[in-house]
């Protein structure tokens, strides 16, 4: 394929499955997305919601069951993977068993015809990428978990594709080495130029290594926007959830003034931000960050349940109005059993549509 | 459990009683007519200790008899794995095909190979319907030989061979996770090479196994070798031959004799494929974790 496509277009791309009672579900419905050359998109979402689905139908390894995919103006959509030539990380790596992990990432320049010395030397570099050096004529069986994902991702970066797709490829490896791993995925992805679309269902590798972040639920595209705008405006509040807003709160929706709105409900009396005309019931985001001890807009009393202590910040939890458990995250110190008052700035509390069934 | 228990090598958790008939059945219907057999194999009603040997590969009508099997069964061994693993390859995907071409499959290894050689006989012999059916349409009018000859043999062996060598590699086949050859698409290698690279190395340890048992069943050919066959000359086999002695000349010794040929024939073919296995991969054919 053309290395240096300007555009990867997904139009309404749709896969469905047979589920056993013979029903058809959409796994991924009518995801549109236009992708240009160099960029690096995270698809985010809880396990199940197609993250997986959608990346095979771009590789190639599923037919899609609706929409377009193009490359250019050329649609790539019925084409083997093969014949795309886009590089991947599978979620259980799908290392080739009966081949030395050299072999594994030496397989795709052999198949590329790739001349015995260049192979070697580009192997040799990929293995010190991954920091695996030195293990290189093992089997895959004869490494742990991690080793085997980092073998994975070298077999897909060797070949340097001109789209690189990457299924959970750091779900494996402990916390110091996925930082290391994450790094190094960023690096090589802005070295080679090359466009990369990773699945996470983290959202803070989500928001370190994305351009823009597409985050999904139910096989349907809730937001795609940059990271700092998925961390602070959540579309809706799914997304809110998911990006760590942990206090959701159901209050009825008062008189609106603006993008601000009066709420109250649960024993509690707050003004927020509207991000979607609530209607009646409101669904109220706020994270355990904006929530500060002290008195301010927003105040709010209670009675300190739990303490997390957790160097610089501590977690609590604070019992307040009708038997509502709000989370806050502060540097103050308390104790547990304490009385407080909280204080929320309005435009830090976000006002969605209460979310139905 | 304690230590003790655990060391001890008759233990007390009942897996005696499951291994146990199973070894006693061992000894009496394997173990010891083997054993009787080849004691028997050297004490010849007349000569010396090898006397039987020394007339088996003396005497054409019987060495014969080992080229004779050989020629029939290796390339039907071949042909029955050869033919299998292509069909199983086109199958190995979970589909309502795939039970339909099974089950199909299936049915000549419930017939047994009796009632397949009277099959044939009906339908491949000289006035079988096969035969019938050709002059009717005026294809070739020319007499058919089909039966009672060495082809006769082979198609009752692939007849009766086929379906297990097929149901043995096609478990072989479903066993290799499908991810694996879909990772090799998207390195660059199209269906020949994800074929080349990826199942036949994976594959080839099972199909040493199917390879020997199949290779087994058709050297103890016997019934079809009778029934369909030249059982006279260009299909006398060696286990006819040591019918033979036993039943015919009632010379029991010449008789184990032949069968310990035969079983050190089978074997050297055996270890000598398995020893081929052993330079394999054998270890698990999945991709990694999940
Ligand atoms: N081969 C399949 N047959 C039926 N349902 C499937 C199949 N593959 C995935 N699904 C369903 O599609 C949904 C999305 O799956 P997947 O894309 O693997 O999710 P994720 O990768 O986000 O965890 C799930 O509900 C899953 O059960
Ligand atoms: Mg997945």
């Amino acid at each position: 394929m053309n290395q240096l496509f300007k555009e990867l277009r997904l139009a309404g791309v749709s896969r469905h499955f047979d589920n056993p009672s013979g029903q058809r579900v959409a796994a991924l419905h009518e995801l549109t997305l236009t992708i240009k050359r160099g960029e690096f998109i995270c698809l985010l979402g809880p396990s199940g919601c197609g993250k997986t689905t959608a990346l095979n139908c771009i590789a190639g390894l599923l037919p899609v069951t609706g929409g377009t995919i193009s490359l250019d103006q050329h649609r790539i959509d019925l084409l083997p993977p093969e014949k795309r030539g886009f590089g991947m990380v599978f979620q259980n790596y799908a290392l080739f068993p009966h081949m030395t992990v050299r072999k594994n990432v030496a397989f795709g320049l052999m198949m590329r015809g790739t001349p015995a010395g260049e192979i070697k030397t580009r192997v040799a570099r990929a293995f010190e990428l991954v920091q695996l050096t030195g293990h290189e004529d093992k089997l895959p069986g004869q490494l742990s978990g991690g080793q085997q994902q980092r073998v994975a991702i070298a077999r897909a970066i060797v070949i340097e594709p001109p789209l690189l797709l990457m299924d959970e490829p750091l779900s494996n490896l402990d916390a110091k080495l996925r930082l290391e791993m994450r790094a190094e995925i960023r690096r090589i992805h802005r070295q080679l130029g090359r466009t990369t679309i990773y699945v996470t269902h983290d959202q803070e590798e989500a928001l370190s290594l994305a351009d823009r972040i597409v985050v999904m639920k139910d096989g349907l595209v809730q937001q795609v926007a940059t990271p700092e705008e998925v961390y602070a405006q959540p579309a809706n509040i799914h997304v809110a959830r998911f990006m760590g807003y942990r206090n959701v709160l159901t209050l009825n929706a008062g008189t609106r003034n603006g993008q601000r709105i009066a709420l109250e409900g649960q024993g509690l009396t707050l003004e927020g931000a509207v991000k979607q005309d609530p209607g009646g019931k409101a669904a109220v985001a706020i994270r355990p960050e904006d929530i500060s001890v002290g008195s301010g807009p927003n105040t709010i009393a209670g009675k300190i349940e739990n303490v997390e202590y957790g160097g610089h910040e501590s977690l609590i939890d604070v019992r307040a109005g009708n038997d509502v458990l709000l989370h806050v995250r502060t540097g103050a110190r308390v104790k547990m059993g304490e009385a407080v008052t909280l204080t929320v700035a309005p435009e830090r509390v976000l006002v969605y549509l209460a979310e139905t069934a | 459990m304690s230590a003790m228990a655990a060391r001890s090598p008759f233990r007390t958790d009942g897996t005696w009683l499951l291994v146990g008939p199973a070894v006693i059945f061992l000894m009496l219907f394997f173990i010891y007519p083997f054993g009787y057999g080849f004691w028997l194999s050297f004490n010849p009603a007349e000569g010396a200790w090898s006397a039987n040997y020394q007339k088996f590969f003396s005497d054409e009508h019987l060495w014969r008899t080992l080229i004779v099997t050989f020629q029939l069964s290796l390339p039907v061994t071949i042909l029955n794995v050869g033919l299998a693993l292509p069909i199983a390859f086109q199958l190995r995907r979970k589909t309502r095909y795939q039970r339909w071409v099974t089950t199909l499959l299936v049915i000549p290894i419930t017939l047994g190979t009796v009632l397949i050689a009277e099959g044939m006989l009906t339908y491949f012999g000289p006035r079988g319907w096969l035969s019938q059916f050709l002059q009717l349409l005026h294809i070739y009018d020319g007499p058919i030989r089909l039966t009672h000859n060495f082809t006769g043999v082979v198609l009752s062996l692939v007849i009766s061979g086929f379906p297990f060598a097929f149901l043995l590699t096609l478990s072989y086949v479903t066993g290799i996770d499908p991810t694996l050859a879909r990772a090799a698409a998207t390195l660059g290698a199209g269906p020949w090479d994800q074929f080349r690279h990826i199942y036949l190395p994976l594959l080839a340890p099972g199909l040493a196994i199917t390879f020997c048992l199949a290779f087994v069943q058709a050297f103890s050919v016997f019934p079809s070798a009778v029934l369909v066959g030249a059982p006279s000359g260009p299909t006398r086999v060696i286990s006819l031959a040591a019918y033979e002695a036993a039943f015919e000349q009632y010379d029991y010794s010449m008789a184990s004799a032949v069968a310990m040929i035969m079983g050190f024939a089978q074997l050297i073919v055996v270890v000598a494929v398995l020893g081929l296995r052993r330079g394999l991969y054998r270890g698990p054919v999945g991709g990694g974790k999940g």
